[in-house]
Protein backbone atom coordinates (compact mmCIF):
# COMPACT_ATOMS: atom_id res chain seq x y z
CA UNK A 1 0.00 0.00 0.00
CA UNK A 2 2.67 2.40 0.95
CA UNK A 3 4.91 1.09 -1.71
CA UNK A 4 1.89 2.13 -4.20
CA UNK A 5 1.34 5.60 -2.36
CA UNK A 6 5.34 5.99 -2.96
CA UNK A 7 5.43 5.07 -6.79
CA UNK A 8 1.99 6.92 -7.59
CA UNK A 9 3.78 9.98 -5.72
CA UNK A 10 7.05 9.22 -8.15
CA UNK A 11 4.38 9.51 -11.52
CA UNK A 12 2.99 12.53 -10.46
CA UNK A 13 6.39 14.06 -9.75
CA UNK A 14 7.85 13.24 -12.78
CA UNK A 15 4.77 13.95 -14.86
CA UNK A 16 5.33 17.49 -13.29
CA UNK A 17 9.09 17.92 -14.12
CA UNK A 18 8.43 16.90 -17.93
CA UNK A 19 5.57 19.72 -17.85
CA UNK A 20 7.65 21.70 -16.56
CA UNK A 21 10.42 20.81 -18.50
CA UNK A 22 8.31 20.98 -21.94
CA UNK A 23 6.80 24.61 -20.56
CA UNK A 24 10.51 25.86 -20.68
CA UNK A 25 11.41 24.80 -23.71
CA UNK A 26 8.88 26.08 -25.26
CA UNK A 27 8.54 29.55 -24.07
CA UNK A 28 12.49 29.78 -24.39
CA UNK A 29 12.57 28.44 -27.62
CA UNK A 30 9.28 29.20 -29.56
CA UNK A 31 6.69 32.24 -29.25
CA UNK A 32 3.54 32.40 -27.39
CA UNK A 33 0.82 32.16 -29.94
CA UNK A 34 0.02 35.56 -31.50
CA UNK A 35 -3.79 36.11 -30.38
CA UNK A 36 -2.45 37.19 -26.78
CA UNK A 37 -0.62 40.31 -26.64
CA UNK A 38 -1.33 41.75 -30.52
CA UNK A 39 1.26 41.74 -33.17
CA UNK A 40 2.51 44.24 -35.65
CA UNK A 41 4.96 46.88 -35.68
CA UNK A 42 7.20 48.98 -38.05
CA UNK A 43 8.73 47.53 -40.82
CA UNK A 44 11.01 47.85 -43.72
CA UNK A 45 10.95 45.43 -46.38
CA UNK A 46 11.11 45.39 -50.33
CA UNK A 47 8.45 43.25 -52.42
CA UNK A 48 8.91 40.97 -55.35
CA UNK A 49 9.64 43.79 -57.69
CA UNK A 50 12.27 44.97 -55.28
CA UNK A 51 10.45 48.06 -54.11
CA UNK A 52 10.27 49.06 -50.46
CA UNK A 53 7.48 47.73 -48.75
CA UNK A 54 6.66 49.08 -45.21
CA UNK A 55 4.03 48.70 -42.74
CA UNK A 56 2.38 51.74 -44.11
CA UNK A 57 1.70 49.98 -46.95
CA UNK A 58 -0.15 47.51 -45.22
CA UNK A 59 -2.75 50.20 -43.95
CA UNK A 60 -5.93 51.90 -45.51
CA UNK A 61 -6.99 47.55 -46.41
CA UNK A 62 -7.07 44.57 -44.47
CA UNK A 63 -4.28 42.10 -45.08
CA UNK A 64 -4.00 38.49 -44.90
CA UNK A 65 -0.28 37.44 -44.45
CA UNK A 66 1.82 34.68 -44.56
CA UNK A 67 5.52 33.68 -43.58
CA UNK A 68 6.94 30.50 -45.16
CA UNK A 69 9.80 29.92 -47.85
CA UNK A 70 10.04 28.61 -51.27
CA UNK A 71 12.56 25.72 -50.19
CA UNK A 72 9.78 24.34 -48.68
CA UNK A 73 7.82 21.69 -50.34
CA UNK A 74 4.37 21.06 -49.18
CA UNK A 75 3.23 23.46 -46.14
CA UNK A 76 4.19 26.68 -48.27
CA UNK A 77 2.58 25.87 -52.02
CA UNK A 78 -0.23 24.43 -50.44
CA UNK A 79 -0.92 27.25 -48.16
CA UNK A 80 -0.24 29.79 -51.32
CA UNK A 81 -2.68 27.60 -53.78
CA UNK A 82 -5.28 27.88 -50.88
CA UNK A 83 -4.67 31.51 -50.30
CA UNK A 84 -5.00 32.29 -54.31
CA UNK A 85 -8.57 29.78 -54.52
CA UNK A 86 -9.88 32.17 -51.58
CA UNK A 87 -8.69 35.15 -53.53
CA UNK A 88 -10.33 33.76 -56.80
CA UNK A 89 -13.45 32.74 -54.60
CA UNK A 90 -13.90 36.66 -53.36
CA UNK A 91 -14.07 37.76 -57.02
CA UNK A 92 -14.04 41.95 -57.54
CA UNK A 93 -14.17 41.70 -53.68
CA UNK A 94 -10.58 40.68 -53.87
CA UNK A 95 -9.30 44.02 -54.84
CA UNK A 96 -10.11 44.93 -51.47
CA UNK A 97 -8.20 42.47 -49.34
CA UNK A 98 -3.90 42.79 -49.49
CA UNK A 99 -2.31 38.98 -49.92
CA UNK A 100 1.18 38.93 -48.62
CA UNK A 101 3.90 36.33 -48.28
CA UNK A 102 7.10 36.95 -46.39
CA UNK A 103 9.96 34.87 -46.54
CA UNK A 104 11.48 33.78 -43.03
CA UNK A 105 14.43 32.18 -45.34
CA UNK A 106 15.89 35.44 -46.94
CA UNK A 107 19.21 34.15 -47.54
CA UNK A 108 18.01 32.31 -50.63
CA UNK A 109 14.39 34.13 -51.22
CA UNK A 110 15.75 37.09 -53.21
CA UNK A 111 13.04 39.57 -54.58
CA UNK A 112 13.60 37.83 -58.16
CA UNK A 113 13.22 34.43 -56.91
CA UNK A 114 10.16 35.10 -54.64
CA UNK A 115 8.48 36.80 -58.22
CA UNK A 116 9.26 33.88 -60.32
CA UNK A 117 8.15 31.56 -57.19
CA UNK A 118 4.85 33.37 -56.63
CA UNK A 119 4.20 33.59 -60.82
CA UNK A 120 2.68 30.44 -60.07
CA UNK A 121 -0.15 31.87 -58.17
CA UNK A 122 -2.55 34.49 -57.74
CA UNK A 123 -1.33 37.54 -58.97
CA UNK A 124 -2.69 39.51 -56.01
CA UNK A 125 0.34 38.12 -53.49
CA UNK A 126 2.72 40.32 -52.96
CA UNK A 127 5.99 38.86 -52.29
CA UNK A 128 8.34 40.24 -49.27
CA UNK A 129 11.50 40.03 -48.51
CA UNK A 130 14.76 41.71 -46.93
CA UNK A 131 17.99 41.72 -44.91
CA UNK A 132 17.96 38.80 -42.48
CA UNK A 133 17.92 41.52 -39.70
CA UNK A 134 15.04 43.34 -41.39
CA UNK A 135 13.54 39.32 -41.45
CA UNK A 136 14.10 39.26 -38.06
CA UNK A 137 12.55 42.51 -36.98
CA UNK A 138 9.32 41.47 -38.45
CA UNK A 139 9.07 37.91 -37.26
CA UNK A 140 9.71 39.42 -33.64
CA UNK A 141 6.62 41.39 -34.03
CA UNK A 142 4.77 39.34 -35.24
CA UNK A 143 5.31 36.59 -33.49
CA UNK A 144 6.85 34.21 -35.82
CA UNK A 145 8.78 31.64 -35.04
CA UNK A 146 11.57 30.42 -37.21
CA UNK A 147 14.80 28.40 -37.27
CA UNK A 148 17.26 26.70 -39.67
CA UNK A 149 17.73 23.28 -39.22
CA UNK A 150 20.60 21.76 -41.36
CA UNK A 151 19.80 18.86 -43.59
CA UNK A 152 22.59 16.76 -45.26
CA UNK A 153 23.65 17.70 -48.32
CA UNK A 154 24.81 21.15 -47.02
CA UNK A 155 21.64 22.52 -47.70
CA UNK A 156 19.16 23.39 -44.78
CA UNK A 157 15.20 23.51 -44.46
CA UNK A 158 13.40 25.83 -41.78
CA UNK A 159 10.74 25.74 -38.99
CA UNK A 160 8.18 28.01 -39.23
CA UNK A 161 5.02 29.34 -37.63
CA UNK A 162 2.27 28.30 -40.42
CA UNK A 163 -0.53 30.73 -39.66
CA UNK A 164 -2.37 32.81 -41.61
CA UNK A 165 -2.72 36.01 -40.04
CA UNK A 166 -5.50 38.44 -40.78
CA UNK A 167 -5.21 42.42 -40.19
CA UNK A 168 -7.54 44.69 -40.44
CA UNK A 169 -7.21 47.89 -42.43
CA UNK A 170 -6.29 49.79 -39.26
CA UNK A 171 -3.02 47.34 -38.77
CA UNK A 172 -4.58 45.09 -35.83
CA UNK A 173 -4.89 41.25 -35.78
CA UNK A 174 -8.41 40.11 -36.37
CA UNK A 175 -7.52 36.69 -36.49
CA UNK A 176 -5.06 33.74 -37.37
CA UNK A 177 -5.78 31.02 -40.01
CA UNK A 178 -4.37 27.58 -38.88
CA UNK A 179 -2.84 25.50 -41.83
CA UNK A 180 -5.25 22.86 -43.14
CA UNK A 181 -8.33 25.28 -41.74
CA UNK A 182 -11.41 24.23 -44.08
CA UNK A 183 -12.23 26.70 -47.00
CA UNK A 184 -15.46 27.34 -45.91
CA UNK A 185 -14.08 28.14 -42.64
CA UNK A 186 -11.23 30.58 -43.96
CA UNK A 187 -13.66 32.10 -46.99
CA UNK A 188 -15.72 33.20 -43.56
CA UNK A 189 -13.05 34.70 -41.43
CA UNK A 190 -11.97 36.64 -44.92
CA UNK A 191 -15.21 37.57 -45.63
CA UNK A 192 -16.02 38.73 -42.08
CA UNK A 193 -12.73 40.46 -42.31
CA UNK A 194 -13.65 42.53 -45.14
CA UNK A 195 -16.43 43.46 -43.56
CA UNK A 196 -14.70 45.10 -40.45
CA UNK B 1 14.40 10.69 -73.13
CA UNK B 2 13.22 14.29 -72.79
CA UNK B 3 10.05 14.74 -70.51
CA UNK B 4 7.62 15.19 -73.46
CA UNK B 5 8.71 11.82 -74.92
CA UNK B 6 8.54 10.08 -71.45
CA UNK B 7 5.20 11.91 -71.24
CA UNK B 8 3.91 10.63 -74.37
CA UNK B 9 5.13 7.02 -73.37
CA UNK B 10 3.34 6.83 -70.83
CA UNK B 11 0.71 8.09 -72.42
CA UNK B 12 0.80 5.36 -74.84
CA UNK B 13 1.32 3.06 -72.49
CA UNK B 14 -1.73 4.09 -70.18
CA UNK B 15 -3.90 3.61 -73.79
CA UNK B 16 -2.84 -0.06 -73.59
CA UNK B 17 -2.29 -0.97 -70.36
CA UNK B 18 -5.71 0.83 -69.48
CA UNK B 19 -4.04 2.47 -65.66
CA UNK B 20 0.01 2.07 -66.10
CA UNK B 21 -0.48 4.83 -63.27
CA UNK B 22 -2.09 2.97 -60.96
CA UNK B 23 0.06 -0.47 -61.50
CA UNK B 24 1.74 -1.34 -58.37
CA UNK B 25 5.47 -2.13 -58.49
CA UNK B 26 6.55 -5.26 -57.06
CA UNK B 27 10.31 -5.78 -55.42
CA UNK B 28 10.89 -8.14 -53.27
CA UNK B 29 8.35 -8.10 -50.34
CA UNK B 30 7.54 -4.98 -51.04
CA UNK B 31 5.02 -3.77 -53.35
CA UNK B 32 4.77 0.54 -54.00
CA UNK B 33 1.82 1.87 -54.98
CA UNK B 34 -0.10 5.37 -55.52
CA UNK B 35 3.27 6.84 -56.41
CA UNK B 36 2.95 10.76 -57.08
CA UNK B 37 4.60 14.10 -57.18
CA UNK B 38 2.91 17.91 -56.09
CA UNK B 39 3.67 20.34 -58.78
CA UNK B 40 6.06 22.39 -58.51
CA UNK B 41 5.13 26.62 -58.53
CA UNK B 42 7.84 27.79 -61.29
CA UNK B 43 11.64 28.05 -59.48
CA UNK B 44 10.81 25.95 -56.54
CA UNK B 45 13.69 24.85 -55.27
CA UNK B 46 12.14 21.50 -53.59
CA UNK B 47 9.34 19.18 -54.48
CA UNK B 48 7.88 16.54 -52.25
CA UNK B 49 6.67 13.12 -53.55
CA UNK B 50 4.60 10.58 -52.03
CA UNK B 51 3.70 6.44 -51.62
CA UNK B 52 2.72 3.74 -50.22
CA UNK B 53 4.93 0.55 -49.53
CA UNK B 54 3.09 -2.20 -48.74
CA UNK B 55 6.00 -5.21 -46.96
CA UNK B 56 4.43 -8.64 -47.61
CA UNK B 57 8.09 -10.35 -45.79
CA UNK B 58 8.79 -11.72 -42.18
CA UNK B 59 11.75 -8.75 -41.98
CA UNK B 60 11.33 -4.52 -41.47
CA UNK B 61 13.27 -3.09 -44.66
CA UNK B 62 14.25 0.37 -44.37
CA UNK B 63 13.13 3.00 -47.59
CA UNK B 64 17.40 4.91 -47.31
CA UNK B 65 17.16 7.15 -50.07
CA UNK B 66 15.71 7.83 -54.00
CA UNK B 67 17.31 9.04 -56.77
CA UNK B 68 16.50 10.74 -59.78
CA UNK B 69 17.67 12.10 -63.12
CA UNK B 70 15.24 15.38 -62.66
CA UNK B 71 16.27 16.74 -59.22
CA UNK B 72 19.82 17.13 -57.52
CA UNK B 73 19.30 14.94 -54.88
CA UNK B 74 16.51 12.93 -52.98
CA UNK B 75 16.21 12.47 -49.23
CA UNK B 76 13.37 11.06 -47.18
CA UNK B 77 12.08 13.28 -44.74
CA UNK B 78 9.48 13.65 -41.95
CA UNK B 79 7.01 16.85 -41.51
CA UNK B 80 4.90 17.32 -38.07
CA UNK B 81 3.44 20.47 -36.96
CA UNK B 82 3.87 21.42 -33.16
CA UNK B 83 0.36 22.32 -30.90
CA UNK B 84 1.56 26.20 -31.42
CA UNK B 85 1.20 25.37 -35.20
CA UNK B 86 5.00 25.58 -36.16
CA UNK B 87 6.03 23.57 -39.51
CA UNK B 88 8.84 21.23 -39.22
CA UNK B 89 11.00 18.74 -41.28
CA UNK B 90 13.40 16.47 -40.44
CA UNK B 91 15.43 13.96 -42.82
CA UNK B 92 14.22 10.50 -40.95
CA UNK B 93 17.49 9.13 -39.80
CA UNK B 94 18.53 5.26 -40.87
CA UNK B 95 15.72 5.69 -43.26
CA UNK B 96 12.30 5.15 -43.17
CA UNK B 97 11.22 1.45 -41.35
CA UNK B 98 8.70 -0.47 -43.65
CA UNK B 99 7.45 -3.31 -40.98
CA UNK B 100 6.98 -6.68 -42.11
CA UNK B 101 3.03 -7.00 -42.59
CA UNK B 102 2.58 -3.24 -42.25
CA UNK B 103 1.47 -1.03 -44.91
CA UNK B 104 3.58 2.66 -44.43
CA UNK B 105 2.24 5.93 -46.58
CA UNK B 106 3.74 8.76 -47.40
CA UNK B 107 1.52 11.33 -47.66
CA UNK B 108 0.60 15.22 -46.93
CA UNK B 109 1.45 16.10 -43.28
CA UNK B 110 3.74 13.16 -42.99
CA UNK B 111 6.58 11.16 -44.43
CA UNK B 112 7.52 12.63 -48.19
CA UNK B 113 10.10 12.16 -50.54
CA UNK B 114 12.37 15.58 -50.22
CA UNK B 115 12.69 16.04 -53.90
CA UNK B 116 16.07 18.70 -53.94
CA UNK B 117 17.00 20.72 -57.06
CA UNK B 118 14.42 19.88 -59.79
CA UNK B 119 16.19 20.17 -62.86
CA UNK B 120 13.03 21.92 -64.18
CA UNK B 121 9.36 22.54 -63.04
CA UNK B 122 6.78 19.65 -62.16
CA UNK B 123 3.97 20.13 -64.59
CA UNK B 124 0.37 18.13 -64.11
CA UNK B 125 0.26 14.80 -66.07
CA UNK B 126 3.98 14.94 -66.63
CA UNK B 127 6.08 11.98 -64.58
CA UNK B 128 9.62 11.91 -62.68
CA UNK B 129 11.24 8.55 -62.80
CA UNK B 130 12.48 7.89 -59.71
CA UNK B 131 14.79 5.20 -58.43
CA UNK B 132 14.08 4.02 -54.71
CA UNK B 133 16.19 2.50 -52.13
CA UNK B 134 15.67 0.00 -49.65
CA UNK B 135 18.17 -1.43 -47.22
CA UNK B 136 17.56 -5.17 -47.90
CA UNK B 137 15.31 -5.54 -50.86
CA UNK B 138 17.63 -3.17 -53.10
CA UNK B 139 16.79 -0.53 -55.62
CA UNK B 140 13.53 -0.16 -57.88
CA UNK B 141 12.36 2.26 -60.53
CA UNK B 142 9.40 3.88 -59.95
CA UNK B 143 7.43 6.56 -62.34
CA UNK B 144 5.66 8.95 -60.32
CA UNK B 145 2.97 10.95 -62.06
CA UNK B 146 2.68 14.86 -61.17
CA UNK B 147 -0.75 15.61 -59.92
CA UNK B 148 -1.98 16.80 -57.08
CA UNK B 149 -3.54 13.42 -55.24
CA UNK B 150 -2.61 10.22 -56.05
CA UNK B 151 -3.58 8.41 -59.51
CA UNK B 152 -7.57 6.88 -58.86
CA UNK B 153 -7.18 3.54 -59.38
CA UNK B 154 -8.50 1.15 -62.33
CA UNK B 155 -7.67 3.35 -65.57
CA UNK B 156 -9.48 6.51 -64.14
CA UNK B 157 -7.02 9.60 -65.10
CA UNK B 158 -5.66 11.71 -62.67
CA UNK B 159 -5.11 15.28 -62.57
CA UNK B 160 -5.62 16.99 -66.16
CA UNK B 161 -2.95 18.57 -67.86
CA UNK B 162 -2.89 21.93 -67.80
CA UNK B 163 -3.83 22.65 -64.21
CA UNK B 164 -1.28 24.93 -62.28
CA UNK B 165 -1.08 25.46 -58.60
CA UNK B 166 -2.83 28.56 -58.18
CA UNK B 167 -5.80 27.37 -60.35
CA UNK B 168 -6.49 24.07 -58.72
CA UNK B 169 -5.70 23.49 -55.35
CA UNK B 170 -4.58 20.76 -53.58
CA UNK B 171 -6.32 18.91 -51.38
CA UNK B 172 -6.20 20.42 -47.96
CA UNK B 173 -4.31 17.57 -45.58
CA UNK B 174 -5.94 17.01 -42.28
CA UNK B 175 -5.61 19.09 -39.93
CA UNK B 176 -2.85 17.94 -37.73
Amino acid sequence: MNRRIFMGAGVVAAAALVGVGEYLMISRTEPPTPLTGGVGGAFRLIDDNGKPFTNRDLLGKPAMIYFGYTFCPEVCPTTLTHMSAWLHALGPEAGKLRAVFVTIDPARDTAVKMKEYLSGFDPNIIGLTGTPAEIATIARDYKVYYKKVPIPGGSYTMDHSSFIYLMTAKGDLAGLIDYGEPDTKAMAAIRRLLRS
Amino acid sequence: MTRMTRALALAGAMMVAGSAYAQPVKLGALTITSPWVRPTPPGAPSAAGYLNIVNHGSVTDRLVGATTPDAASVQVHEMSMTSNGVMKMRPVPGGLAIPPGKTVALAPGGYHLMIIGPTQEFKAGESVPVTLIFKHAGKVAVSFPVANGPAKPAGAMGAMPGMTMGAMPGKAPAKP
